[in-house]
């Protein structure tokens, strides 16, 4: 996993203690909303979400810039490179 | 025989364009709102311009509205979705002495759960006192719960006087808005709450549909957990032709509000003024800051029970407390907090009007009502009183 530390994001996403698939279906709803270059900050507690941001940012062809955990939640920054 | 339905509080006939709204859902429009094709893309519309039609009628964004299956539900799910999600701040949680059993069992069971919780009193009329509020408060209080008005003696909260103590200590607030919601304005900015709880059966729509308010960017832990309905806060196909019929019934609140209030309030003040005039019935509640359509006494000497029985069948339809306690046969926890004596609170009796409700219904319940005191007085063993009816003191009409 790739660890981050003060990344500034466009977009932030808080849905913590929501559970699969919301991870998955609130990144693909919020990309859309991104320009090209922009990032996106999501905070969950769901611990799927390790595995499925990264991979899913790999079938999309976004970048995964890395995560940062807190004591209650995590946080994934992707930085849409979709058009 | 006459027959005149005096229990709104209980519940309301479905309003018929709310059952017009229906009709398609239950028949030809079944669709799965998150199916991708043209029957699921239509009941999701459905759902989502309900959506906007409840938060209309209590002036939130649409997106802030949750709908759930009853106001009961909504209730559970403020309390302990706050209460888990917050706890990492604190264990303590205040909820009023006058909250409906689906607040203070969520609140027992979060005691159960190591969560301290503290029932704040009320005066006689049933109000909270925000100073009491202020006093309760403590480093650990993460939660707040008052009702916005008590179903069973139809005082109205001071919820915006709360939310000011409890702002100033960062705490969330939440109110059960089920008896209030479309019967009385109920603005969530202006109340300033963060959670609020409202039933369609209560505004004239149909049971089974329920919603919680929560201010955009609060987190809550779901109650129920599956699938991503609600944006999966709250799991479940959804409950598609109720989900439209509180919608049409908010649309409908929304726009009759004021004349539904102005049309119940003579008549409840009637029942009140004439009612004060039969010895030993005293109204419970507050007399000016109550339910436009609810009146409540507390008749001394004989049980709610007997005269919801007499009264019954002369047509008469009410309650007895609240519809738990009554079925329990035990004396209001409500009442009693407010200081009733507990052999006064069996004597309760709720009459509540609404839409259908006429003038001729209040003639004659006001004809027979006295005469049905006067029967059961005749029988009881302590017609003579016990003595304490001096007691109830500040209840007296």
């Amino acid at each position: 996993m790739k660890f981050v530390e003060n990344v500034k994001p466009d977009v932030t996403t808080d849905i913590v203690y929501m559970m699969c698939p919301m991870h998955l279906l609130k990144l693909q709803e919020q990309i859309k909303e991104l320009e090209q270059g922009q990032i996106l900050e999501i905070m969950t507690d769901y611990d799927g979400a390790l595995e499925d941001i990264p991979a899913w940012c790999d079938k999309t062809g976004n970048e995964f810039l890395g995560m940062e955990e807190t004591d209650d939640f995590y946080k994934f920054y992707i930085k849409k490179l979709t058009r | 025989m006459k027959k005149c339905y005096f229990d709104h509080v209980a519940t309301n006939p479905l309003h018929p364009e709310a059952l017009e709204a229906m009709m398609p859902y239950l028949k030809e429009e079944f669709g799965n709102p998150l199916s991708i094709y043209e029957y699921g893309t239509r009941a999701k519309k459905a759902i989502e311009d309900a959506r906007e039609k409840v938060a209309a009628l209590v002036n939130s964004k649409p997106a802030e509205i949750i709908f759930t299956a009853s106001g009961a539900e909504a209730n559970n799910f403020a309390l302990r979705g706050i209460a888990l999600a917050k706890q990492n701040e604190g264990k303590h949680i205040l909820v009023s002495r006058m909250e409906h059993h689906s607040i203070l069992n969520s609140a027992r069971f979060l005691e159960k759960s190591g969560f301290v919780v503290t029932y704040l009193s009320v005066d006689n009329k049933g109000n909270v006192d925000p100073a009491a509020v202020r006093k309760a408060i403590t480093k650990d209080t993460v939660l707040i719960s008052v009702t916005h008005a008590s179903s069973e003696v139809g005082t109205i909260e001071p919820i915006k006087e709360i939310v000011k103590v409890a702002k100033e200590h960062n705490i969330i607030v939440h109110t059960d808005a089920v008896a209030t919601t479309g019967n009385i304005p109920v603005d969530v900015k202006d109340l300033g709450v963060d959670l609020l709880s409202m039933a369609a059966h209560q505004f004239y729509g149909p049971k089974g549909a329920g919603a919680l308010y929560v201010r955009q960017g609060l987190r809550i832990v779901p109650l129920i957990y599956g699938g991503i309905q609600e944006t999966g806060r709250r799991a479940g196909t959804e409950n598609v032709p109720a989900i439209v019929g509180m919608g049409k019934a908010a649309e409908l609140a929304k726009k009759e509000l004021q004349d539904r209030m102005a049309y119940l309030r003579p008549l409840r003040d009637r029942i009140i003024d004439t009612m004060a005039g039969v010895k030993n019935v005293f109204l419970t509640g507050d007399r000016e800051n109550r339910l436009p359509g609810h009146v409540s006494f507390c008749v001394e000497f004989i049980e709610g029970e007997a005269m919801l029985l007499l009264l019954a069948a002369k047509g008469i339809f009410s309650a007895s407390g609240s519809a738990c306690s009554s079925k329990a046969l035990k004396a209001s926890p409500v009442l009693l907090s407010m200081g009733i004596p507990a052999g006064l609170a069996q004597g309760s009796l709720v009459f509540s009007l609404g839409s259908g409700n006429t003038p001729e219904d209040v003639d004659y319940l006001l004809e027979e009502f006295p005469p049905v005191i006067k029967r059961l007085r005749d029988m009881s063993p302590f017609a003579q009183g016990w003595g304490d009816s001096d007691k109830a003191g500040e209840c007296k009409i």
